[in-house]
């Protein structure tokens, strides 16, 4: 699916986000199965929270990661691949 | 207790998701899965249990609450993140509800996997209350008669209520079904009745041959032509259906070529805590000879995990024999599954015999010679009770593990 700037996404149904001190990385957990994130996929997913808009997520990510180019692409595709994979659900 | 939990399908699927997920990487020293067998006490008497047939021997030693808190936290510490609390029928303890809290406080990703016998309102209520993330439910069959005789009980209205009873307390209903004989013939019909009662997952778990089920090998396995049919009809579902409704078909080892990466690895990712304080790095690793399981009662799992001689024993590769030392292959499945090995061979080091490189892989046709043997495949189903337990243990039973290099 593609998305537009404007959608906003919360976690899943059923599916835990959180920090792992142990493993150093952010999890998805759910029924049967865990993903562990790497970086740039545990902080975008890090600020699906059911009211920021994907463009409110590309400009808190400019800002805290200034030096990183073409966010916009990477945080859309990221935020797609997080739908096919059923870990986010759309609330607008 | 079903095969529900059996850590190495989950473990796939983990690592499946790990593979195509974004990413992600595998961690080689840490347990993310902690599966809690908090009693071998079970009001079911299923054929194909792969509990230890000499469970019996455990069920007066159980781990006390504070015991069992312990363990959750120094597992926690360690890295584990996934709990399955299972058994046995967990319901059977009356602090599961403690468990779970404190599983909650910790922030495990908690699995209550249970027949559904002694689930109640007010039970299910503290569960949803204490924070239990899911409830995974065993299935038997669409029809009573299978589901009576198999679990040799009279559960089949029982399942049906607890499954709604799951989806009223808003959990996502996953259902895992141990596919044998009885019931291979009906997986269109299971599949649509998993659909009716609103299952968010469904696991197809043919039958892998340890403990019970081990004993009733020829008696519950299909044949090669049924899984086929079995599969084929899953994959129909699956695309009719689309995503609605994950299922998982867990393919069973004796008609592959190669043996499964049994538990992704010794001691890799997954841990269990038996319900008298064993720990064991997979289910059935007792039947194994020439170790010494550490029991939390004596040894913190820090040390289990990290220093126990008996986690070290089958880590790596140095201890792999030909022709799986040498094997190209031996990445992909570790050379299979230790007990397997030993209880079908005398081998603990040896190949899996499931393997068609292995040099015993003659004890695997046998096998699937003997189930479709009229005379050998009709003696009678020994069903998981204390009765028959107590046999076992007493040798009374010999004819029926005799051809096993130790007890089921």
């Amino acid at each position: 699916m593609s998305i537009q700037h404007t959608d906003i996404f919360a976690i899943a149904l059923h599916h835990r986000f959180q920090w792992e001190e142990a493993q150093n990385c952010y999890v998805i957990l759910f029924p049967e199965g865990m993903v562990k994130l790497n970086g740039g996929a545990g902080e975008v997913l890090n600020l699906v929270d059911g009211k920021r808009s994907v463009t409110n997520i590309i400009t808190e990510l400019q800002t805290k990661f200034p030096d990183a180019p073409d966010l916009d692409q990477d945080v859309v595709g990221m935020l797609e691949l997080a739908i096919e994979k059923a870990w986010l659900r759309q609330i607008n | 207790m079903t095969q529900a939990s059996l850590g190495q399908s989950v473990v796939q699927k983990e690592i499946q998701s790990q593979n195509n997920g974004v990413a992600a990487n595998v961690t080689h020293t840490q347990p993310l899965w902690l599966l809690a067998e908090v009693t071998y006490r079970c009001p079911l008497h299923c054929a194909f249990c792969y509990n230890p047939t000499d469970y019996d021997k455990h069920t007066q030693n159980e781990l006390t609450t504070e015991q069992w808190i312990q363990a959750l936290r120094d597992a926690r510490r360690l890295g584990a993140l996934q709990l399955g609390i299972s058994g046995g029928e967990p319901l059977l303890r009356d602090d599961i509800e403690d468990i779970v809290i404190e599983a909650k406080k910790l922030g495990y990703y908690s699995n209550l996997i249970t027949s559904g016998v002694g689930l109640t309102e007010k039970r299910i209520q503290a569960f949803k209350d204490g924070g239990l993330d899911h409830i995974q439910l065993s299935m038997h069959d669409i029809t009573e008669e299978i589901n009576n005789f198999i679990t040799n009980t009279k559960t089949f209205e029982l399942k049906k209520k607890v499954a709604a009873m799951i989806k009223n307390h808003g959990y996502p209903m996953v259902l895992n079904v141990v596919i044998h004989r009885y019931n291979i013939g009906h997986m269109r019909q299971i599949l649509e009745m998993a659909e009716a009662l609103g299952a968010d997952y469904i696991e197809l778990a043919n039958t892998q041959y340890y403990g019970w089920s081990l004993v009733n090998r020829s008696q519950l396995m299909p044949t090669k032509e049924q899984i086929d049919e079995a599969e084929r009809i899953t994959n129909e579902f699956r695309e009719k259906q689309g995503s609605k409704m994950k299922v998982f078909f867990v393919v069973p080892d004796y008609f592959s070529d190669r043996p499964k990466k049994c538990m992704n690895g010794w001691g890799e990712v997954f841990m269990i805590v038996t319900a008298n304080g064993d720990v064991l790095p997979c289910h059935s690793a007792r039947v194994l000879p020439n170790i010494e399981f550490p029991n939390v009662k004596d040894k913190g799992l820090d040390w289990v995990w990290n220093d126990s001689p008996a986690f070290n024993k089958y880590r790596g590769d140095s201890w792999m024999k030909e022709p799986c030392r040498s094997c190209a292959e031996k990445e992909k499945d570790l050379a299979g599954c230790r007990c397997q090995a030993f209880m079908l061979t005398g081998d603990a080091e040896g190949a899996d015999p499931v393997c068609s490189l292995s040099p015993n892989h003659h004890v695997i046709t046998k096998a699937i010679e003997d189930s479709r043997n009229p005379v050998i495949a009709s003696q009678p189903i020994i069903f998981r009770n204390d009765k028959n337990s107590k046999a076992i243990i007493a040798g009374e039973l010999n004819d029926r593990v005799k051809e096993f290099h130790a007890l089921p």
